[in-house]
């Protein structure tokens, strides 16, 4: 089970970009906290983790607490105390910005409560007592395990089929590395499955083998966290050079194994997500000089988070604004530039301002097109534009069939996959043991 | 500017600040480099017959990262020969004629009160404070708190060293007593000249949960310490203003216990002390910590109009009564401030939880300031003091239209209370 990567992958080089807090700072920031009731922290988590609780328990010496009430709410509080956008959930929500007073470093915090329980080994949780339910889960990221473990809580057997070879989804192959290293993530799904009883194939394509026909003749709910599919292009000549890529594309490959960038310097990321912007920081991070972001829109407009944004800035990378790709030059067959129109307010583009950027790499970080051949053709599943529709507990409107994470939500960040998987387990178990009306009463 | 002079019980010195009889207080080296720092006088560590003292000595209570609130010793008088404390006393008052050495003495005979007080006044001893109130070791072999603690005894001790004193005797009081007015009598009986108090209070600091040992530790054992620091000042300043205010009690006070910056020193001023002695913040912090308390004492005297210290000894007395001459029939209720409010909702908390549950979230959920019933609120002052917002809530009379009554004017007939409020 346990997936060996290799210690020479290109993110080994970055560095935290938020060291860690020793117990003297931890216990210091932990004392700042006011402890407010009805904490704004709470409702801007996904996962409503009960914040100023575990902050509290940190205070008091009572780690082991701090942890457990964590993970009660999010049993993947390790990685989300890593890759969450505080800035704009928990910290961002703080009561003491409405003091101008530094917020509570939520994350740090977080972080240094579920290391410690990692690095002691410590367990909270165990399988409910066998039901004789069986649920099998579509994909093994942050949605499915998370679902996959409250299920087992609640004694339900779990199955959970992943494409790939490697277990952890986004959070193994897709986060930047100066958040969260690979090996970590799977050192989290490890520790989530000493629960036990969460069976998982690896290198297995539902819908390819088994069929979701044969998924639901041999389990009694279906649980599909399968995320977003490979990375969209822009359909643009000379899309087939080498070193053409697709942003999540290249992210798993420095995460997962070495590259060979010698000689390399520029690289254009196309895109104004947090995708491209975490692109451009991975760029600039594994040695390309000169990093160029590519964005249609304007600096104020980008999707992408404006902290993470200012912080690529800070290392160095370029904007390039109302910039439209139009053709990758090349020359014998590997990019050497991308030809580019500016547009205008109305995105038209502008005459006679062509030019070309100077290429070596191009990661495009357009968005990702959703894998949806296994759930397209199933009678009840509908779709809303980019994604599957769910209701509130994750139920599509076919009995039994349950999505969570960027397949229902149509990219969010970890902790609502983990908030979705959750609550639809919760979900399931009411399902499978017909209490489902007493809930939604 | 206005004058800080201080003259307790005739002793004089150019600004209240003493240092207490304590470590900061051992040595000669120590007390010169102190006055260079601005003390005003210095109570000299007790002097008896020189004893021995365990390792370790000090235990600190911490809280929520602020360390030491509360501080306990198990340390005794001076460990130092006589002779060499009498030969420092005497280098120190040559040097600084201006400020006060006082000197803590405890002993035990009638004979050797007589020898040690004179030697002192000999060394140049401005004042003597007799230690009756350590109580920790010294009280087990009869002195300290366990003469303070017994006024016929302490009267009679008083009365000898106010015998053989040419210099102001200060009788140095212990808290560890159910109420401090017949000890302070005693002292006044025995020609004491004033008194200094608190003394420490008899205390267990805590408990190491590794190894189940009290601490501070002394190999495997421990025992009761004396406790003080920032955390006592409450204790000290109820028993400095019981005597102040006292009909029979007329002797001046040095207020000791807690005082950590220039606040605490005008609240013992302001509750009757002529002078201030501090040792726990000295030794946390370093003798420099004068400068601010000389500095802070001074601009507030001349803000407030104190042209003189004696102008602001005694200035909060007429403030403290008995419950029973309170106006039961004054009103205040608790007032939010929508603008400076966080959201953090401790005041609902703590009303809901501690109080009287007259403060509630709002029920519209965008607005995050909660709402004060002030039909059930009894201004009982809990949430301003959990709010973390400055000047957030407020505490606002009410015109109840009720006459002032107080409750022993309604259990004589002759004042009516109004309804109570918040008891269902």
């Amino acid at each position: 089970m346990a997936t060996q990567l290799p210690e020479d992958r290109a993110e080994s080089v970055f560095e935290d970009y938020k060291p860690a807090y020793n117990a003297l700072q931890a216990t210091a920031e932990a004392n700042r906290c006011l402890y407010c009731l009805d904490a704004p922290c709470i409702t801007a988590c996904p996962t409503a983790i009960n914040i100023p609780e575990f902050i509290r328990k940190i205070s008091t010496g009572n780690v082991k607490g701090s942890a457990k009430t964590i993970f009660e709410s999010n049993i993947l509080g390790m990685s989300c105390a890593r890759v969450c956008p505080v800035e704009v959930l928990c910290v961002g929500d703080c009561v003491y910005n409405e003091m101008d007073r530094p917020p509570i470093e939520i994350g740090k915090l977080q972080r240094y409560a579920t290391d410690i329980a990692f690095e002691k080994g410590w367990k909270f949780f165990e399988a409910g007592a066998p039901t004789g339910k069986r649920v099998a889960l579509i994909g093994a990221g942050p949605a499915s395990l998370s679902a996959a473990h409250r299920l087992r809580r609640f004694g339900h057997a779990v199955t959970i089929y992943e494409k790939r070879d490697v277990i952890g989804g986004l959070n193994t192959t897709g986060v930047a590395p100066y958040k969260m290293k690979a090996d970590r993530s799977i050192e989290e799904v490890e520790w989530l499955l000493s629960i036990g009883g969460i069976e998982i194939h690896t290198g297995k394509e539902v819908g390819v083998a088994p069929t979701v026909a044969e998924l639901e003749e041999r389990f009694d709910a279906v649980f599909f966290g399968i995320g977003l599919g490979p990375d969209k292009h822009l359909g643009l000549p000379g899309e087939d050079l080498d070193g053409v890529l697709g942003a999540v594309d290249f992210i798993e490959q420095m995460k997962l194994q070495a590259l060979d960038l010698q000689g390399a310097s520029r690289a254009v990321v196309v895109g104004g997500g947090n995708t491209a912007i975490d692109a451009v920081r991975e760029a600039v991070g594994v040695g390309f000089k000169h990093v160029t972001m590519a964005y249609r829109g304007d600096e104020k407009k980008m999707s992408g988070y404006q902290h993470e944004w200012k912080a690529g800035k800070l290392e160095g990378v370029l904007g390039a604004w109302r910039t439209q790709p139009i053709e990758y030059v090349g020359k014998d067959g590997h990019v050497i530039g991308v030809r580019c129109v500016k547009l205008d307010a109305d995105k038209k583009p502008i005459e006679g301002t062509e030019h070309v950027l100077p290429a070596d790499l191009v990661l495009v970080a357009i968005g990702q097109s959703k894998l949806l051949d296994a759930l397209n053709n199933l009678e009840g599943v509908e779709m809303d534009g980019k994604k599957v529709t769910v209701d509130k507990h994750g139920a599509t409107g076919r009995p039994g069939v349950y999505a969570g994470g960027d397949l229902a939500n149509g990219a969010k960040e970890v902790v609502n996959a983990v908030a979705e998987g959750r609550d639809a387990a919760e979900a399931i178990h009411r399902y499978l043991m017909g209490t489902e009306e007493a809930a939604d009463a | 500017m206005p004058d800080l002079t201080s003259n307790c019980a005739g002793i004089k010195s150019p600004n209240p600040f003493w240092l207490a009889s304590a470590p900061p207080a051992n040595s000669g080296a120590q007390i010169m480099r102190a006055f260079d720092a601005g003390w005003g006088g210095a109570v000299w560590k007790t002097l008896g017959q020189p004893i021995q003292n365990v390792s370790s000595r000090f235990g600190g209570l911490h809280y929520r990262g602020t360390k030491a609130i509360g501080f306990n010793n198990i340390e005794l008088i001076t460990d130092r020969p006589l002779e060499t404390n009498f030969k420092e006393i005497y280098e120190v008052k040559k040097r600084y004629p201006d400020n006060a050495v006082i000197v803590s003495l405890m002993v035990e005979t009638k004979e050797e009160w007589k020898d040690i007080i004179k030697r002192s006044i000999d060394a140049g001893a401005d004042g003597l404070e007799l230690n009756f109130g350590c109580p920790h070791g010294m009280c087990e072999r009869g002195m300290g708190s366990a003469v303070g603690q017994e006024p016929t005894v302490n009267e009679r001790i008083t009365s000898w060293a106010v015998e053989y004193s040419t210099v102001p005797v200060l009788v140095k009081l212990t808290p560890n007593v159910g109420d401090i007015i017949p000890h302070g009598l005693a002292a006044q009986a025995g020609g004491g000249h004033g008194v200094s108090l608190i003394n420490t209070i008899k205390s267990i600091i805590g408990v190491d949960l590794d190894n189940m040992v009290l601490q501070p530790q002394v190999d495997t054992l421990s025992t009761n310490g004396g406790y003080c620091g920032a955390a006592v000042k409450p204790i000290a300043l109820h028993m400095v203003a019981q005597l102040a205010r006292h009909a029979e009690f007329n002797l001046p006070i040095s207020g000791i216990g807690g005082v950590s910056n220039w606040r605490d020193a005008v609240e013992f001023i302001a509750l009757g002390s002529t002078s201030v002695q501090v040792c726990t913040e000295v030794m946390l912090r370093g003798y420099r910590v004068v400068e601010d308390m000389i500095e802070g004492l001074e601009n507030f005297m001349e803000e407030k109009g104190y042209a003189k210290l004696d102008d602001l000894v005694g200035a909060a007395i007429p403030s403290y009564s008995e419950w029973g001459n309170l106006d039961m029939n004054y009103e205040t209720v608790a007032k939010i401030d929508s603008e400076s409010c966080i959201g953090c909702h401790l005041c609902v908390v703590a009303c809901h939880d501690g109080a009287h549950q007259c403060i509630h979230a709002n029920d519209d959920k965008s607005v995050f300031v909660p709402v004060v019933d002030e039909s059930e609120c009894v201004g009982c002052n809990l949430c301003q003091i959990v709010c973390p917002v400055p000047d957030c809530i407020s505490m606002v009379e009410v015109d109840n239209g009720w006459d002032r009554a107080t409750w022993n004017e309604h259990v004589a007939g002759t004042g009516k209370l109004r309804p109570k409020k918040g008891a269902h």
